[in-house]
């Protein structure tokens, strides 16, 4: 981004508004991506996987609410109704698309009608396609629309918003909820990346590691990086470590540290978010894998996980998202 | 007076030969395939609902999002049509202005006996916090809307004056948008003045205003309920429109001195309040304590100096039904001039001879309430089932002095689209007015509410009205 200029000062509920927008717009897509993996794991066995579609739950902090609300049945068409429309799962794609569709409306003024209406439009569309339970048959298209509506609301962002203090909370919401989301996903399978000579080269693993490279969107990525094959260990370091990957913690991190760096730069004040942000890019910068599988790569992620969250928290408050 | 055949604005009293403001519309209308507006009307709706310009009915118990119907038929005025109303509204306005100051001030019009004395005393839209005080620039209503309706070719009535806190206007800017990118042949044959740059006015308007306090550019606020407020959008839209912060009351705080608001930098001085928020609910220390909406200490500021409200708290008393009666004599006692605009003949249930004519004549009769709004709690005889008026006679019995009655005025129509082809319904207008120090500025044309009821003549949209694009044609 270029360097900053004054332009009017921002409401701290805008801000607030925005970075939810756009966390619950990532979350949405991230869903629609463990649905996808989770359907093709299904398709590659015979019959129904209820400890894959387990683990999404888990993944995604959905599992107390499935069991107290549904019929507990870990198939994919209970598993992917409650994950993408029931009313009684908060953190359905059509809650949280209604909610990015909400914080939008709140912080109408301080977006584009582009961004708007794209948001408007998601919802609208969303609505009309998940306003019944979605048939099997048509499940791959209704998933694809969620990651076509969130790349036009996205494009609205991209196209259209200055370059300003909103455009950079937007970014931080985005790369906040990424970087949260893709370590829960390579965390649900932490135990299939560990290096465990009994089960390289099992197809077992081979199914898992497409899972997990499939929720991430990375399949093209890692393969086209290293075309030697699957190996546990370049994966986890394609996901964590690899900043040429846009859905991996690094780049995520990365992206946030850059937004709070452009909002140093025009507000002239740094915060203690900053110092934050440049800390845990710093480490993310200098780990190896080697060093993370030593620590652990499940401790390694709740860790970055208990950061990023710690993060999130210090910017709303040096921001002055709610009153002092 | 209402069996008489309404005035309708597209024909007259001709069966097919359009009037001169309607004629070049009325052509190209007739070389349209009907069909294709008919699916030009229901493409709009969608236009609509991406703009997301919905409004929330209240006393309904989906409080999902509604759409007002939009009619793709015009309203139409000529230009010397307008300059002749708009005559008649600045006059108006600048009375009602005057009016407020002097009844914040000496109370002249009171000591005159032209108005009585109690009508303000007892008026709970009288605020003694405005006793004396000079508001910046000596405006009180920045934005009006006044409700006009028409019987004739050249008879306009005033209706209501919307002194408070006039909505709308985001619809007849939506009209205008939707009307030309539907129908943009119709703008290059015929020369509709330009409502876009209301927005800008506005900001024009409220600068003009700003508070002794205010250093270099003002900084301008829109002051909204919330999102769950039926007009919310509108907040947002003049808000976007005019570069201005939308915040609520909870992003307020007094600070310094001043109104400030708080910014991801903290909290920076806000020059000018547009608020869309009730006075009652403007000043948790002064008003209402238990709101939640506006600004503690906000009145002090305001006396002070340090901020701009616009509207002015207090100016109800100006549009408030129970005054409205006496808008004539008003204008004749601050212009010194003949009012330009009818008042429609109201009876106030207050006087006893009044409210015993009122009651003999109730079928007859539209009967509202002195402070209601929105249609709501209102009688329309003529239209009314006898065991309405039965009930409604009770009500107004309970409590008259909370009611005036005015005749039924034969609204005039405006063809409009329905699912046979066009028919007559009958419309309003309401047109946004805008006052800054010395200056009144009037936007070409305004909002059009229609009834899209056969025969009705209620156009409010909370009660089954909807809105045209209003045209003021260049001479």
């Amino acid at each position: 981004m270029n360097s900053p200029q004054r332009s009017p000062d921002m409401l701290s509920k805008n801000a607030d508004g925005i970075v939810w927008m756009f966390r619950s717009m990532e979350r949405s897509e991230n869903i629609a991506r463990l649905i996808e993996a989770g359907l093709r794991i299904a398709l590659t066995r015979s019959g129904e996987a209820p400890d894959e579609w387990r683990s999404i739950l888990t993944t995604v902090g959905a599992t107390d609410g499935f069991e107290r609300h549904g019929s507990g049945e870990y198939t994919a068409a209970v598993v992917t109704n409650y994950l993408l429309r029931a009313r009684t799962n908060p953190g359905s794609v059509m809650a949280l698309i209604e909610s990015a569709r909400t914080n939008a409306r709140t912080v109408r003024t301080a977006i584009t009608q582009e961004l708007w209406e794209a948001t408007n439009e998601c919802y609208m569309t969303m609505r009309d396609r998940l306003s019944r339970q979605v048939r099997s048959t048509e499940l791959v298209h209704v998933l694809g629309e969620i990651r076509r509506q969130s790349a036009l609301v996205r494009g609205a962002l991209h196209g259209t918003m200055l370059r300003n203090d909103a455009f950079s909370f937007a970014q931080i919401g985005t790369y906040l909820e990424r970087a949260d989301n893709t370590a829960r996903i390579i965390d649900m399978k932490y135990y299939v990346l560990l290096p465990s000579l009994s089960m390289v080269g099992s197809s077992l693993d081979n199914v898992q590691w497409d899972t997990i490279l499939r929720s991430l969107s990375a399949q093209r990525g890692y393969h086209w990086l290293h075309p030697e094959g699957r190996a546990a260990f370049n994966i986890a370091s394609f996901l964590i470590l690899d900043d040429r990957f846009p859905r991996s913690l690094a780049f995520s991190v990365g992206r946030v540290q850059e937004s709070l760096r452009w909002l140093e730069q025009a507000y002239g004040e740094r915060h203690t978010a900053h110092d934050m942000a440049d800390d845990l890019h710093r480490e993310l910068a200098g780990a190896t894998m080697e060093g993370i599988f030593d620590f652990g790569l499940h401790e390694s992620l709740q860790r970055y996980l208990h950061l990023v969250g710690m993060l999130a928290r210090q910017i709303e408050h040096d921001f002055r998202f709610r009153v002092a | 007076m209402v069996d008489r055949v309404p005035f309708d604005e597209m024909f007259g009293s001709s069966e097919d030969t359009p009037r001169p403001p309607y004629r070049e519309y009325e052509s190209w209308f007739r070389e349209q395939d009907g069909n294709w507006i008919q699916r030009k009307s229901r493409e709009a709706e969608q236009f609509f609902r991406t703009t997301g310009i919905t409004f929330a009915v209240y006393g309904e118990d989906d409080a999902e999002e509604r759409l007002i119907p939009f009619d793709v038929v015009p309203r139409i005025l000529s230009a010397s049509e307008w300059s002749r109303l708009t005559r008649g509204i600045e006059q108006r306005v600048r009375a009602i202005n005057a009016f407020l100051h002097d009844i914040y001030h000496r109370q002249e019009i009171l000591r005159a006996g032209r108005i009585p004395q109690r009508l303000i005393a007892e008026n709970s839209a009288f605020l003694d916090q405005m006793i004396g005080f000079n508001p910046p620039g000596g405006v009180y209503t920045h934005i009006l809307g006044v409700d006009l309706v028409r019987t004739g070719p050249d008879r306009f009535y005033a209706l209501e004056d919307n002194a408070r806190i006039p909505s709308g206007v985001s619809y007849m800017l939506e009209n205008r948008e939707t009307m030309m990118s539907m129908f943009p042949e119709l703008f290059s044959r015929l020369r509709i003045r330009e409502v876009s740059d209301y927005p800008q006015r506005l900001r024009r308007a409220l600068e003009a205003a700003a508070p002794p306090a205010c250093k270099g550019t003002p900084v301008i606020a829109v002051l909204t309920p919330g999102i769950h407020n039926s007009a919310y959008f509108e907040h947002a839209f003049l808000a976007s429109q005019m570069g201005a912060q939308l915040v609520e009351g909870h992003d307020l705080r007094v600070e310094g001195g001043r109104v400030a608001m708080r910014t991801t930098r903290g909290y920076r001085p806000i020059d000018i309040l547009y608020r869309r928020v009730d006075d009652e609910f403007l000043d948790p220390l002064t008003f209402r304590s238990d709101s939640v909406l506006g600004v503690p200490g906000i009145m002090d500021i305001y006396r002070a100096g340090g901020i701009t409200i616009a509207n002015a708290p207090g100016t109800g008393i100006a549009d408030d039904k129970a005054i409205y009666s006496y808008m004539p004599d008003i204008v004749r006692f601050y212009t010194g001039e003949r009012p330009l605009l009818e008042n429609v003949p109201t009876y106030r249930c207050s006087e006893p001879d009044s409210l015993g004519y009122v009651l003999d004549h109730l079928d007859e009769l539209v009967v509202k309430e002195v402070h209601g709004s929105g249609g709501y709690g209102m009688l329309v005889g003529p239209t009314a089932s006898k065991r309405q008026i039965s009930a409604f006679r009770k009500v107004l019995l309970a409590d008259p002095a909370n009611y005036i009655a005015q005749p039924t005025l034969s609204l005039s129509t405006v063809p409009t689209m329905t699912r046979d082809g066009l028919s007559p319904r009958h419309v309003d207008l309401r047109p946004f007015v805008l006052v800054s120090p010395g200056r009144v500025d009037i936007t070409p044309g305004g909002l059009t509410r229609v009834a899209l009821k056969k025969g009705s003549l209620v156009v409010n949209s909370s009660q089954g009205g909807g809105t045209k694009d209003s045209w003021v044609l260049d001479e």
